[in-house]
């Protein structure tokens, strides 16, 4: 009777759903627990996974962040000698992009896209086990070169050659064997994401009706797929250079350290989209369900996060102007770059039409996707500046460009994730979070942020330099207030840390199966907390389709 | 719905994808070169102008005499290169199609005879092709002796084609240590 009843609401699983899997607790003893979570294949438990490494890292790298903040909170240096201080810059980017934003993207597709496409797990279950435990041990190895003799990894991010080459220290080696791990992650993530969207969806899924976080994640896999290998084959080169006697980016030996930036960014730029698709499907889901309304011009946010994708690889040129390029190149690299505004125009422009004369109300994930709107917008509007190349010989390596690239990423990706984690809390953990203390977390987040970075933009148009342990006097001032956002920023994020984990271990109001009074889509039709098996039954798509249809009937 | 394609099937083809990225990357060398030799770029090459003595016209060239052009000279040492090397004068002013001459300053500063070789880099890379040297001390390898300095010639002209917006050239020289192995090491 129970099952029937079931059914005729919708509810497609089955009651073995409902029973927690013996490493949900400590019940069972300890050794079944750490089994239980190494040895899962479930893609909600494989998507906790991904997230709870990436808070982790969001502290670890957080960390450096204020460790590199205090450095510079007068001029003198007088914290760290210049080494350490240019490993805390090289390992605090590497960790926030592939040990922060990255995974928690990937968390976040594997826990949503299955719920969202209507199928039962992810299509490669074991691959899924196997992509996301490689990068525990990568980020071990990463660890691990800071305390080898010679010191960490000190040539930033982008790891350019000869730095990483002649000059690098030893700990190189463990660097880019860490990064043939994140990439090998990466590459069988993104294989299992394009697997399931392509066969697990329910019937009448068809392809324009996928929730857009769904289709900014199968286009972000394949961006995947085309630049990870890149990246890896180039830190392969640098290995070679370093041990095998090669001259790949050795002038002396008829190489060129400037392919290797123009094989880097080749990666690169597709990287950033990488990181930055994701987030604007979350945006996407999050405005209309609070906004009350259908998302606006749906067709067109598909083909401008297609446009996008596309457009990332041709334009990887617009980081080396200034690294010696003829001006046919140069002109070629600028238009093109400033072609990108198009389509992310587009986007920011329906994410208002959505909100135009919607039902507006303001929770906390609403909150952080406005922001996400307006200082991604910021974000993107230095980006345009830098595209122009006279202009970007000014702000070549300055503190612009800083300002620039963690508007798009902090305020941009990792304001998403956030956004992402209050939005979907009730669904994954059937309670919702403090919604006060999620307010506390968003203002304190807003204020942070923007007081850390808004000033970067003077002092990097007053000329100071980036990745410099010290600066001249007339810096002081503004410096000095980065440090206080990037204080109250960082330490902000343990209301984070405490509302989420407070909800994880049941305190909060239950919460039902719609969760937001304006939600859409499958996810919703599951209760709260998701069954441990999403839909062990395909879900008839027309009622739940119907039920949104009629809910927007006044609008059309 | 519609026909299902089997996991096994994207999995390889998305597999294979990855393995051809990679490839890729690989692939770009040999790609990158042929592209800095047929747009000129690459200026080490032995074919270059700008290694080889100008012929024909470009030796003997109109002059233009209603602008000047200037060119910089700039000296760099490759890793390790222990000489004094850098150009004795730091710019000078030519109408296109005049020759001029310039002398860079070499110096071995160590105990030990040695060779070097200088590789010229031109910038911006419009100018390459309009830039043409009769005499030029990188046109082959140079030698001195333990402490031994030499004032090095370079004789050159732009042609009277140069676009007219270049103003300015750069000529950076790049000096290579090019003794041989069994000497070096004695």
């Amino acid at each position: 009777m129970t099952h029937e009843h079931h059914d005729a609401h919708g509810h497609e699983h089955d009651h073995h759903g409902h029973e927690a899997p013996p490493h949900h607790s400590f019940k069972h003893g300890f050794l079944k627990w750490a089994g239980g979570w190494i040895s899962t294949t479930n893609h909600k438990d494989i998507g906790t996974l991904y997230l709870m490494l990436s808070l982790l890292m969001l502290f670890y790298g957080g960390s450096m962040a204020l460790l590199i903040r205090l450095q510079l909170f007068q001029p003198g240096a007088r914290f760290f000698d210049p080494n350490f201080y240019n490993v805390l810059v090289t390992v605090h980017g590497l960790v926030m992009v592939f040990g922060v934003i990255m995974p928690a993207f990937v968390g976040l597709a594997n826990w949503m896209v299955p719920m969202m496409i209507g199928a039962p797990d992810m299509a490669l279950p074991r691959l899924n086990n196997w992509s996301f435990w490689i990068l525990p041990f990568a980020f071990t190895i990463l660890t691990i070169s800071l305390f080898v003799a010679g010191g960490g990894p000190n040539f930033g991010w982008t790891l350019y050659a000869p730095l990483s080459t002649t000059y690098g220290p030893p700990s190189t080696d463990y660097l880019i064997v860490a990064i043939h791990l994140m990439g090998i992650s990466s590459v069988l993530g993104a294989i299992n994401i394009i697997a399931t969207i392509i066969n697990l969806r329910a019937p009448g899924m068809t392809w324009m009706k996928m929730p857009l976080f769904v289709w900014t994640w199968f286009i972000t896999a394949f961006l995947l797929i085309g630049a990870m290998p890149v990246f890896a084959g180039v830190v392969t080169m640098l290995l070679f250079d370093r041990h095998f006697g090669t001259s790949f980016f050795n002038a002396a030996g008829g190489g060129d350290p400037v392919m290797y930036q123009h094989l880097f960014w080749f990666f690169g730029h597709p990287e950033v989209y990488i990181m930055i698709l994701p987030a604007f499907g979350i945006i996407s889901e999050v405005i209309p369900t609070f906004s009350r309304k259908r998302l606006f011009g749906y067709e067109f946010m598909v083909g401008a996060v297609a446009a996008i994708a596309f457009l990332s690889y041709v334009v990887w040129g617009h980081h080396m102007f200034t690294a010696g390029m003829a001006l046919g190149t140069q002109f070629y690299f600028m238009y093109v770059t400033m072609l990108i505004a198009v389509p992310t125009g587009i986007k920011v422009f329906n994410w208002v039409a959505t909100m135009w004369r919607g039902s507006l109300t303001f929770e906390t994930p609403m909150l952080f996707a406005i922001a996400f709107v307006i200082l991604f917008t910021i974000g993107g509007l230095s980006g345009l500046m830098l595209a122009i190349v006279p202009a970007d010989y000014q702000y070549q390596d300055t503190y612009f460009v800083v300002a620039h690239f963690h508007y798009v990423l902090v305020a941009g990706a990792l304001l998403s994730i956030f956004c992402a984690v209050y939005y979907w809390l009730p669904k994954w953990t059937g309670r919702y979070y403090n919604e006060t203390l999620g307010k506390w977390h968003f203002w304190l987040t807003i204020i942070g942020v923007n007081m850390t970075f808004f000033p970067m933009h003077f002092l990097g148009l007053a000329g100071m330099p980036r990745r410099i342990t010290d600066y001249a006097v007339q810096y002081t001032d503004f410096n000095m207030m980065c440090t206080i956002g990037a204080f109250i920023f960082g330490f902000s994020q343990l209301l984070f840390l405490y509302n989420v984990m407070a909800t994880i271990f049941g305190k909060g109001k239950q919460a039902d199966g719609r969760v937001w009074e304006g939600t859409h889509g499958l996810e919703w039709t599951l209760a709260s907390p998701a069954p441990y098996h999403s839909f062990t039954k395909a879900p008839i798509l027309r009622d739940v389709m119907h039920e949104s249809d009629a809910k927007f009937e006044h609008l059309e | 719905m519609e026909k299902k394609v089997s996991h096994r099937k994207i999995v390889i083809i998305t597999g294979a994808a990855a393995s051809v990225m990679f490839s890729f990357c690989f692939a770009i060398v040999p790609f990158y070169s042929i592209i800095c030799k047929a747009t000129g770029i690459n200026t080490s090459l032995p074919t270059s102008d700008l290694v080889n003595p100008a012929s024909g016209e470009n030796a003997h060239p109109v002059a233009d005499l209603t602008r000047e052009v200037t060119i910089q000279f700039v000296a760099e040492h490759n890793m390790g290169m222990p000489w004094d090397f850098y150009p004795k004068t730091k710019s000078v002013s030519v109408h296109p199609g005049q020759n001029a001459k310039v002398f860079f300053y070499a110096k071995n500063t160590t105990d030990k005879d040695m060779t070097v070789q200088a590789v010229p880099s031109i910038t911006p890379s419009e100018a390459i092709s309009h830039f043409h040297k009769i005499e030029c001390f990188c046109f082959k390898q140079q030698s001195l002796k333990a402490h031994e300095s030499k004032d090095m010639p370079l004789i050159f002209n732009v042609d009277k084609d140069l676009p007219k917006e270049t103003r300015v050239i750069t000529l950076a020289y790049t000096l290579f240590d090019t003794t041989p192995k069994a000497s070096r090491k004695g």
